[in-house]
């Protein structure tokens, strides 16, 4: 090998790539897949004790018990109903808060130190309080999710605002529209993408405060089915349980995507 | 109806960026502004157009503008500021619809101003899928749907290539052959000053003030790229500018 001929003809090696998310669908099953047939293969062999992990293959029959028994459609919806009436209560409060601290400076020199002062505290915390003020039944549940999912969404809401192209606001001053139409047709679209992926998060959050509502007083729901699983020291069930809840975490998300997948066609 | 500048003076806080301005912008006529970077014209033009209240003196508007023009001082911006979520003929209609326009009169003057730009086949279109001279054309319908009295155009073409720019510059001729329209035109590029406009102010560094107005007698629809008198007059301003141009380069940005 002479150096001529090395120095002729040599490929430019590639080193660019990477960097750019690309949907690769299955690939998210399979993590589940691999990982559950992982479990279900050391507690078959014994190096996962049964105490540790229940069997993914028994939590699957009691899946289908629950099912066949009618018991999961007792559970489930009011569960859902609660997530819905409660996550649109504080979700809508949220956007039309968030927009108001967005628009007027009078409003956000009010509000943001509260929203600040509000968020970071445990609202499981505030349940006795939502108990005394709205009664043990549906009311406090509502009310204490719906608190939940308030604060995320204010401050994805005027985040998503404050970050509309002002070049685009000041067009609409430029051609003298109306303040509503400049707010309804400029200001809100453009917000849009924030809001909705502030909602993502309000959103499991809501999911994570309906078991904690549920698991105060409430006959059913799964966190009622949750709570008296755990007391029990029924691993299977309470895997059950929380499968459910994984699962409704996944519907949420892909329900904002399809909305998403609506509403932003325009984006780039 | 005619502009009148008025002895404008505008500071920001201690920093005075422009002062004693006085100029007539006669209608029917495109007036060019020019200068180095950092010397007001952007924020000259929004003062014109009431985006900006100036510090001192005033805008006049001298006669009437026409009675059906919606929006008599109307911007064309360099970064085109359509609505992305839009398309282009809502981009337009959103406006008109704002004016109280019926339907049926908002798309006799959307179809009107899409043909207008040549943009017939692009109605339906959403501005990302749009090149940057299109979009261009797309705000200067929408501009021009309102019938402005005079057009208050800020850096349009500066966000586009060279060879999009010489046929929004032919465009923007053809337009004016047309419907002569009275515009101010702020930019950088002495070439578009020397092509578009029938006078060319010139200003100077921060504070900005006017150091000399060059008129252009030639007709528009004869000026073409590489015309030997306009290339002297470009050369012109150029030596007035080329001092301050680097001064300006070297300035430390402090506003």
């Amino acid at each position: 090998m002479s150096d001529a001929k090395q120095q002729t003809a040599r490929t430019v090696e590639f080193r660019g790539g990477g960097f750019t998310p690309q949907s690769k669908r299955w690939i998210g099953l399979v993590t589940f897949i691999v990982l559950i047939i992982g479990v279900e293969i050391g507690t078959r062999m014994g190096f996962i004790s049964n105490l540790t992990v229940p069997r993914p293959s028994d939590v699957f029959a009691t899946f289908v018990e629950l099912w066949n028994s009618g018991l999961l459609w007792k559970h489930l919806l009011p569960s859902v109903i609660r997530l819905v009436i409660g996550a649109s209560i504080g979700a809508s409060f949220g956007i039309c808060v968030g927009v108001m601290i967005g628009l007027f400076s009078l409003v956000r020199a009010g509000l943001v130190p509260l929203v600040a002062a509000i968020f970071p505290i445990p609202k499981i915390a505030l349940l006795p309080l939502f108990v005394i003020w709205f009664g043990i039944d549906e009311m406090s549940k509502y009310a204490l999710i719906a608190f939940g999912t308030f604060t995320p969404t204010v401050v994805a809401t005027y985040g998503a605002v404050d970050n509309v192209d002002r070049s685009l606001i000041r067009m609409g001053q430029s051609f003298s529209l109306s303040w509503s139409t400049i707010v309804s047709k400029i200001v809100l679209p453009g917000a849009m993408p924030g809001i909705l992926s502030g909602l993502r998060i309000s959103l499991a959050i809501a999911i994570i405060l309906l078991v904690a509502a549920e698991m105060l007083g409430a006959e059913y729901g799964i966190g009622a089915y949750i709570l008296e699983a755990g007391s029990l020291y029924d691993l299977e069930r309470l895997f059950v349980g929380v499968v459910i809840l994984s699962i409704m975490g996944v519907c949420v998300s892909a329900l904002i995507s399809i909305v998403e997948k609506r509403l932003l066609m325009w984006r780039i | 109806m005619d502009l009148r500048l008025e002895n404008i003076g505008h500071s920001y806080g201690s920093i005075e960026v422009m002062e004693g301005i006085n100029l007539d912008i006669p209608a029917g006529k495109i007036v060019c502004i020019v200068g180095p970077s950092g010397c007001g014209k952007s924020t000259l033009l929004r003062l014109i157009g009431g985006l900006e209240e100036p510090t001192i003196g005033r805008v006049l508007q001298v006669g009437e503008p026409p009675s059906d023009s919606l929006n008599p001082l109307t911007y064309i911006f360099q970064d085109f500021a359509l609505l992305p979520w839009r398309t282009v003929e809502n981009n337009i209609s959103l406006i008109l619809k704002d004016y109280g326009l019926s339907d049926v009169e908002a798309e006799a003057i959307i179809s009107d101003v899409l043909s207008r730009t040549k943009l017939t086949d692009f109605r339906k279109a959403l501005p990302k899928q749009l090149s940057g001279g299109m979009k261009q054309r797309v705000a200067i319908s929408r501009a021009l749907a309102v019938n402005p009295a005079v057009m208050l155009m800020d850096e349009p073409l500066s966000a586009l290539d060279s060879q999009t720019r010489e046929l929004l510059i032919d465009d923007l001729i053809n337009l004016w052959k047309r419907k002569p329209f009275t515009a101010i035109y702020v930019t950088h590029n002495l070439n578009e000053a020397v092509r578009l406009g029938h006078s060319i102010v010139v200003l100077s560094r921060r504070p900005g003030k006017i150091r000399e107005i060059i008129e252009i007698v030639k007709p528009l629809a004869e000026r073409g790229l590489g015309d030997a008198d306009l290339d002297a007059k470009q050369k012109h301003l150029w030596n007035l500018m080329r001092e301050e141009a680097m001064a300006a380069d070297q300035e430390l940005i402090d506003v």
